[in-house]
């Protein structure tokens, strides 16, 4: 009994020192040395200002200002998403997009609620189709059924980066409308920034949006 | 589904094997005293810990003995733990905690303490919102370790049990863990933790970012030494994220690529113990029938898994969403799923972290669709034999395998034995209690808070009620009780108004529920597992017969699988009809 004590007490401390002080100093030491942009995030700067991680997703949109003042609720700026931007995925976390405190929205399967959700992200993707005049930029309109899954449902993060071709696809007509840009171009930039299957087979293509957005910045300009 | 679903779900089985066949043999000269290729790198470090800890590792243990050093150093564990987790801000000299967060509430902190030594890592805290940095890696990922070698030393001691001949030393615990920390940990951690830095996972000890986005809009980036608690929470089933949204955050898990790798490191211990058994005992094809044993039921799961949630769920189709193949969308229910993981890669992993004891998740189990949620129930409902956790799932499918043994003897009528050792009273009231102890605690944990007002204030009502705030509420003592430690996310035992925890408190019945729940099931059945083994020690061995039933056959097989159905419907299928088969059952919404 002593004796186990006695060992305890000295294996606790030895073993917190070998593996939770001297493995992830090592770990950070190789990383900082083989592979420092990964081990800091992926930092993505323009003009010297860091604008994002290449894979933490952000909200493409602005702030909505009345009477001269940034609208709050909670706290948090109320914002609208910004035409001239791909947006990325519905996120559940508060303000959407946090990366400091990442959230699942635990939406369950049968529930009004979801379904309430859901109905939410497929009407303020219609209504960001729309032109100013009320015309579609999607060739014929958009409806809930021709909607990709991932534009309507809440990633899993709340800062998932990608969005599927499909979902990109259908931005492409507003993107090239606002922008000024050929339908082609677009495309050839989706192409750019879609990372296909791990290793050929693992997962499901995505774009990544932060890139896109800020390679569509260089080619027509940002604000 | 689309065939690449279906290819990613075929090679990832094969892949698995094909690992797990050499690591297994690996660690059966690790166990036995075997040379390895590791012994020049570690021998020095191993006898120096020997000697610094004070122990001679040529001492072999009685079961006893054995179970008295590992419950000791459980709670010397523990209690530093709950030190740690404590006095956070008294730690902020290393300059580790540049957020400057505040310990959470006692209870939280109880809860998550027993969790992490109990390798349930149930997390009611937020991983980016409450832990500095030197709490997750002095204090969680110490436990990740050592939880994850209790779990491996304890099924060894069982094998050594079934299989020993004469004596009643099971080994020695101390010189167990330190090997299996060295000599199995170690190589596979550190490889593993590097191989996630180069793929996108972070690993630093930098204050979050603040960025100013292309629209004004500022984000600030939670930022960590992510990758190396990463490692060791797959490789060790474990699954405490170091962020809230664990697996699913970009950091834990950038790629599809590191997505496949991550499901293959939470199975490929459990994987190679069996393998392992197999040829401890002498006689690799009981090793075979064990794992094939798993792979159906494992393989059984995902296929219903995957094809239930490429469907989709109620509630997108009442929104008029399509939910199935289109050109550049997979379809599904995507609801709380990354886009690079898509259906198959988050379904798959569902099932590779709830068949095991490991509580990571890629997505919100809590939005799969009620047959595809009904999986991980069944998995957890079959007490984490399929795999399970790294040793508790050896140690659990052996007491299966005895339990098989004693019903097919009585079948036929002769005295039951295994392995040439005759299974009597002693051995099966043993082994009964061993394996009813975890639904008994899941199932009055469960009763407890449901009927209970202060149970119920763990159910957020806004957004879930009727059938779906029951599975909540049942998945949480069910995975605790199975030390999982995946949930249900929206069932909550931490009210936390603001990043740093100030202001935050805990749902004190929840926690102490949980903490008890955990504690419970988790050394309950090691004692029991160990007491058999000490039973079976030194056993007589009668030689093999005509009318020996065979235990390494396909037709054993059947019955180990009937078994382990069996007892697991009787349990459970009452309180799992209150709850996911009737919401997979309608598409009703409410």
């Amino acid at each position: 009994m002593k004796r186990d004590i006695i060992t305890s007490a000295i294996g606790i401390l030895v073993l917190t020192l070998l593996l939770g002080i001297g493995y992830p100093l090592v770990i950070t030491g190789v990383s900082q040395v083989a592979f420092p942009g990964n081990a800091n995030g992926q930092k993505v700067y323009v003009d010297g200002k860091l604008v994002g991680s290449k894979i933490i997703g952000q909200a493409f949109a602005d702030p909505v200002v009345k009477n001269g003042k940034v609208q709050m609720s909670d706290g948090n700026p109320v914002t609208t998403p910004d035409p001239r931007y791909f947006q990325t995925r519905p996120s559940g976390t508060t303000p959407a997009d946090n990366a400091a405190g990442t959230a699942f929205a635990n939406y369950g399967p049968n529930s009004v609620v979801t379904e309430q959700a859901i109905a939410a992200n497929i009407q303020a993707y219609i209504a960001l189709d729309k032109a100013p005049g009320g015309t579609p930029y999607y060739p014929g309109g958009l409806t809930a059924a021709k909607i990709p899954v991932d534009a309507a449902d809440t990633s899993a993060s709340g800062i998932d980066p990608d969005i599927s071709i499909a979902n990109a696809d259908i931005q492409a007509y507003r993107i090239a409308a606002v922008r000024h840009l050929s339908l082609s171009t677009v495309h050839r930039m989706i192409a750019t920034y879609t990372a296909g299957r791990g290793l050929g087979f693992s997962g499901e293509p995505g774009v990544d949006v932060l890139e896109l957005n800020l390679a569509l910045n260089r080619l027509s300009g940002g604000r | 589904m689309t065939f690449f679903g279906w290819l990613t779900i075929f090679l990832f089985v094969g892949l698995l094997t094909l690992f797990a066949i050499p690591l297994g043999r690996y660690m059966a000269a690790v166990y036995t005293g075997g040379h390895t290729i590791f012994d020049r790198f570690f021998g020095v470090p191993e006898r120096l810990l020997y000697r610094v800890l004070r122990v001679d590792p040529t001492k072999g243990q009685d079961w006893k003995a054995y179970a008295k050093s590992l419950i000791i150093f459980s709670l010397a564990g523990w209690l530093l733990l709950y030190f740690i987790l404590r006095t956070q801000t008294l730690w902020d000299f290393t300059g580790l905690n540049p957020q400057h967060f505040h310990s959470g509430p006692w209870n939280v902190t109880f809860n998550t303490t027993s969790s992490f030594m109990t390798n349930t890592n149930w997390q009611y805290y937020g991983g980016e919102t409450t832990m500095s940095y030197f709490s997750q890696m002095a204090g969680l990922t110490v436990q990740n370790w050592l939880s994850a070698g209790i779990g491996i030393v304890v099924a060894v001691a069982l094998v050594r049990g079934i299989v020993s001949r004469s004596g009643t030393s099971l080994g020695n615990f101390w010189q167990d863990l330190i090997r299996t920390i060295l000599y199995v940990l170690m190589p596979l951690t550190v490889v593993y933790a590097l191989v996630l830095v180069f793929q996108g996972s972070i690993q630093n000890f930098a204050s979050y970012l603040t960025v100013h986005g292309i629209t004004g809009l500022s984000q600030t980036i939670g930022m960590g030494p992510v990758a190396s608690q990463e490692a060791i929470k797959l490789l060790g089933t474990n699954g405490g994220g170091f962020f809230n949204t664990n697996s699913a955050h970009p950091f834990e898990n950038p790629t599809a690529f590191t997505n496949f790798l991550e499901m293959l490191s939470v199975l490929i211990i459990p994987a190679a113990l069996v393998f392992m058994y197999g040829r401890m005992s002498g006689n690799r094809r009981q090793g075979y029938a064990i794992y094939s044993t798993m792979m159906i039921m494992f393989l059984g799961a995902v296929i219903v898994c995957y094809i239930a949630e490429a469907h989709g769920s109620p509630a997108q189709h009442a929104a008029g969403l399509h939910t199935g193949a289109i050109a550049g969308s997979a379809g599904g229910n995507l609801e709380g799923k990354e886009q690079r993981f898509g259906i198959a890669g988050s379904s798959l992993y569902d099932v590779v972290t709830t068949v095991t004891s490991c509580g990571a998740v890629n997505s919100a189990i809590e939005s799969f669709t009620g047959i595809g949620g009904a999986v991980p129930f069944a998995n957890l409902s079959a007490s984490e034999v399929i795999f399970g956790g790294v040793g508790t799932g050896l140690y659990s499918i052996l007491l299966y395998v005895l339990l098989a043994v004693f019903i097919g003897g009585l079948m036929v009528g002769r005295t039951p034995e295994y392995l040439g050792k005759k299974i009597e009273a002693r051995e099966i009231k043993l082994v009964s209690l061993g394996i009813l102890i975890t639904p008994l605690a899941a199932l009055f944990c469960t009763a407890l808070a449901t009927a209970s007002k202060a149970g119920r204030a763990s159910i957020d009502t806004a957004i879930a009620h009727g059938p779906q705030a029951f599975s909540e509420t049942f998945y949480a003592y069910l995975s605790q009780a199975n030390n999982n430690g995946s949930a249900f996310a929206g069932y909550t035992g931490f009210i936390q108004p603001n990043a740093g925890s100030l202001g935050s408190h805990g749902v004190t019945f929840a926690d102490l529920l949980g903490g008890f729940d955990m504690t419970f099931a988790r050394y309950a059945p090691i004692l029991f597992a160990l007491a058999v083994a000490g039973a079976l020690a030194g056993k007589r061995v009668s030689p093999a017969g005509l009318g020996t039933m065979r235990t390494d056959n396909p037709t054993f097989v059947v019955l180990l699988i009937g078994v382990i159905i069996l007892v697991g419907a009787l349990t459970f299928f009452p309180a799992l009809l209150l709850g996911p088969i009737v919401q997979g059952l309608t598409g009703h919404l409410y």
